[in-house]
């Protein structure tokens, strides 16, 4: 892709990761995690383009309480669709498979993840299962939201629920890889002196996501497949005709499917950490307590999933202890939130962009948190349940959490990845017109929810429009923003200015060692780790007398 | 790849054998730790079912074959046995030893899958696929009535008509025959569909895992025959050996819940 040659214009460049071999069967035959992150960065990208593609549709039907662009068919495929890419093949493989395959390696000192070989098959079963997703959208598109419900999915749908189920199912393998060579790489592969208290922060969120990944996506892949027998070969499982129970599938499946919104964020965690500590040129503080906040959160989070089942027939004793344990996992989550602020707190906080989607991450991500507990008290449940409150709490949690959180890593590693600058004025811009379309295209979801307005319908009462088209306003300004990320950062690509090797200047060996962008092999010689992570302290004086000065007018020129 | 090292098993990333034998052992657990989940769900839908059905459940386990079940049982311990028998001689530096037992191991693994044929298509001979053609038929095969079709007044009559000159060669379970000495069924026979559809979903999985190990052990035997292994590097073997001896273990959970109890 176009990656390959960006740097090769220059004159006698470094021998580096991208341009010591330009061909295509290097790039589709890679091992070396560095350049499978860009494979996967590539492919989210599109995967990210078609799941906007739908909630835009989405977004125009709405404008109107009545049905005039799409029928009710196409309305469920349309959310359907959006639901499925933007979960399955957008926000699961973003964090690990694009930021965790390129930057966990160089945090941790090593040449490589522990197995190359999975990685690189990770890759390509992903893209298998995304074409699936694809093929089935070609073929007509599949309607039963991306939660599969029985016995909806497995009778009586008229859609492609079995190319769908097949590509979450196969997708599913390449996280499980991804997890399964994070794992034994953080416990094997750390550089000499690196111990487990001193690792970055991003890489315990990737260890906690890893290990959610590992217990909860082969329960996804079961179920799914007795969705596909039973929808394909006919065994009876959840069908309630012969005695089966659909409420077994919502267990089995949100067993997976919550934690999975953990899958989601934890590595947006991981980065905020990384931001904040980097632009507040502060070690973070309460460095354990972050880092076991992730460890419990991966935990906790495997047993909550019954909130999402307090009007499904589940028994009011076991709703009191999920409704009690979702609100025990704010706890930790609360003690980052916490802990950021008190990062911020006397910092010397510098605006750059990376640090501006952290912000943005901060608040919207508390909202999106404290929505939360609305929705796992058992009572309040009983009235937001299925309304566009969920759809607004969702959304600020995986939007405003974890794509601003996956943004700002983007623009923060942007100049070791490809070794350019981005340009930070229209970057700034993007990001601000990112944070205002997203609220306003949400922030109104959860007065239309509160009001009563149903999720998943096309049609709805008059009253609702004013909200439902500032809501669509919001999405097409939001719309707007992420089309600017696709102009400017494919562009820095070719004129950006080269990347110093530590532009920010941050701590970490990805910054402090390798160079950008790095050399095949990372690191000539493997580092040793002398110090604990984030030691910003000493590390003030020479940013703002040297780098920022070097490194900010220039790129004011390129806007 | 092309750096200088040490041994010729080292890959690049990592600095000794031992880091390396460490990771794969590692990686080897955590993915028979998601497979346990894999099979967990099975489990889960499994116990769950037979709490709710557990007639129906008794009835469909005296419909499996004991015999053939308990004959595999002893296979597959057996091949755990050639199995660790093969890791053995990779820690020996025995080729040949490593290439017999392996051949052993998937000799096992065949007669296993043999016998797992055999019953399927009992199964399917008997109706009791689940799906449209599925009969439960509690008299003689060939005192046939009307299908039944799943209807439980219509069953419970014809059961009740059948029952004086029942023989029921097929389907001798003690459950049943205790049913039908009183003369009516009770439990639903739709339920039955559940429990074969979880026979067919969990011992199919089970049979899956199995097909892909006896894959596997084509490769070992490629990298055994040209002489890739030796005593400071056999991991391949020693994973493998971890893999069969799970999907060994799984089973020796899925035989008594299906069969025997």
């Amino acid at each position: 892709m176009s990656d390959s040659d960006a740097s090769s214009p220059s004159a006698a460049p470094a021998r580096n990761y991208l341009n010591f071999a330009t061909t295509a069967k290097s790039w589709l035959l890679t091992l070396d995690h560095k350049r499978i992150g860009l494979l996967y960065l590539i492919s989210i990208a599109f995967f990210f383009l078609v799941g906007g593609f739908g909630a835009s549709l989405v977004r125009l039907e709405l404008l109107t309480p009545d049905g005039n662009l799409l029928s009710a068919e196409s309305y469920n495929k349309m959310f359907t669709m959006h639901g499925v890419i933007m979960i399955f093949f957008f926000l699961i493989p973003a964090g690990p498979g694009v930021l965790g395959n390129f930057v966990l390696p160089l945090m941790i000192g090593a040449k490589d993840v522990a197995f190359p070989r999975l990685n690189l098959a990770s890759w390509y079963v992903y893209m298998t299962g995304a074409s699936f997703g694809v093929a089935a959208l070609i073929l007509g598109g599949v309607d039963t939201g991306w939660t599969f419900y029985t016995p909806y999915s497995s009778t009586y749908a008229n859609s492609q629920v079995i190319l769908t189920g097949l590509g979450a199912f196969i997708a599913g393998f390449a996280s499980i890889l991804t997890g399964l060579n994070f794992i034994v790489t953080i416990h094997k592969l750390r550089a000499p002196g690196l111990s487990w208290f001193r690792m970055p922060l991003f890489v315990w969120a990737m260890y906690a996501t890893s290990i959610v990944v590992m217990l909860g996506t082969p329960v996804i892949a079961i179920t799914l497949v007795l969705i596909l027998l039973e929808r394909g070969l006919g065994l009876a499982i959840f069908d309630p005709a012969l005695g089966g129970d659909p409420v077994l599938f919502q267990h089995l499946f949100w067993f997976y499917s919550h934690p999975a919104v953990y899958i989601m964020i934890l590595p947006g965690f991981g980065i905020i950490s990384e931001l904040i500590s980097c632009f507040s040129r502060k070690r973070i503080f309460g460095y354990g307590f972050v880092a076991f906040s992730s460890m419990a959160i991966a935990l906790i989070g495997f047993f909550v999933w019954g909130h999402h089942m307090f009007v499904s027939s589940q028994s009011v004793y076991a709703g009191l202890i999920f409704s009690f344990l979702s609100f025990l996992i704010a706890v930790p989550t609360a003690v980052k939130i916490f802990n950021w602020t008190a990062t911020l707190y006397k910092g010397a906080i510098v605006f750059r962009t990376p640090m501006i989607y952290a912000l943005g991450f901060l608040g919207l991500f508390l909202i999106g948190g404290l929505t939360g507990l609305f929705l796992s008290s058992m009572g309040l449940d009983v009235h937001l349940h299925d309304t566009y409150f969920v759809v607004a709490h969702f959304h600020y949690v995986m939007v405003g959490g974890m794509v601003m959180a996956f943004l700002g890593g983007l623009h923060f590693w942007w100049p070791k990845m490809t070794g350019r600058m981005y340009f930070q004025g229209w970057a700034i811009v993007t990001a601000i017109v990112i944070f205002v379309g997203f609220n306003l295209t949400f922030f109104p979801q959860f007065l239309l929810g509160y009001l009563g307005m149903p999720r998943r319908y096309h049609v709805y009462p008059s009253e609702f429009q004013i909200l439902h088209v500032l809501s669509s306003a919001g999405a097409s300004i939001l719309g707007g923003g992420f089309l600017m990320l696709y102009i400017y950062l494919p562009l820095s690509l070719f004129i950006g200015r080269k990347a110093p090797r530590n532009p920010w200047p941050a701590t970490g060996l990805e910054w402090e060692v390798a160079e950008s962008p790095p050399s095949p092999h990372n690191f000539e010689t493997t580092p040793v780790v002398t110090e604990e992570a984030y030691n910003y302290a000493h590390k003030d004086h020479a940013f703002f007398e040297q780098d920022i000065v070097d490194i900010l007018p220039e790129e004011d020129e390129n806007v | 790849m092309s750096d200088a090292h040490s041994s010729p098993y080292l890959h690049h990333h990592f600095d000794t054998l031992e880091q390396q034998r460490q990771a794969s052992s590692l990686g080897m657990w955590v993915f028979i730790a998601q497979e346990i989940m894999f099979f967990g769900g099975l489990f889960l839908a499994y116990t769950y079912y037979r709490a709710l059905y557990p007639e129906a459940f008794a009835v469909g386990s005296s419909l499996l074959s004991l015999g053939w079940g308990g004959f595999n049982t002893v296979v597959l311990i057996c091949s755990s046995l050639t199995v660790a028998l093969s890791v053995h001689a990779a820690q020996v530096g025995n080729k040949n030893g490593i290439m017999r037992y392996i051949v052993a191991t998937m000799f096992l693994g065949v007669i296993f899958l043999g016998v797992k044929y055999i019953e399927y298509h009992a199964k399917f001979d008997h109706n009791l696929v689940p799906g449209r053609n599925f009969q439960f038929e509690p008299h003689d095969a060939h005192a046939h009535t009307a299908p039944v079709e799943f209807e439980l007044p219509a069953l419970v009559a014809s059961a009740q008509a059948q029952v004086p000159q029942m023989a029921m060669p097929a389907m001798d379970g003690e459950a049943l025959h205790a049913e039908e000495e009183h003369g009516e069924l009770s439990f639903d026979p739709r339920h039955l569909q559940i429990f074969f559809s979880l026979y067919f979903a969990m011992t199919g999985m089970h049979a899956l895992h199995m097909i892909i190990g006896i894959g596997l052990m084509f490769w070992l035997l490629r990298l055994a025959g040209t002489n890739r292994f030796a005593p400071e590097y056999y991991t391949p073997v020693e994973l493998f050996g971890l893999y069969w001896h799970f999907v060994d273990i799984i089973w020796i959970f899925l035989f008594p819940l299906l069969y025997l109890i």
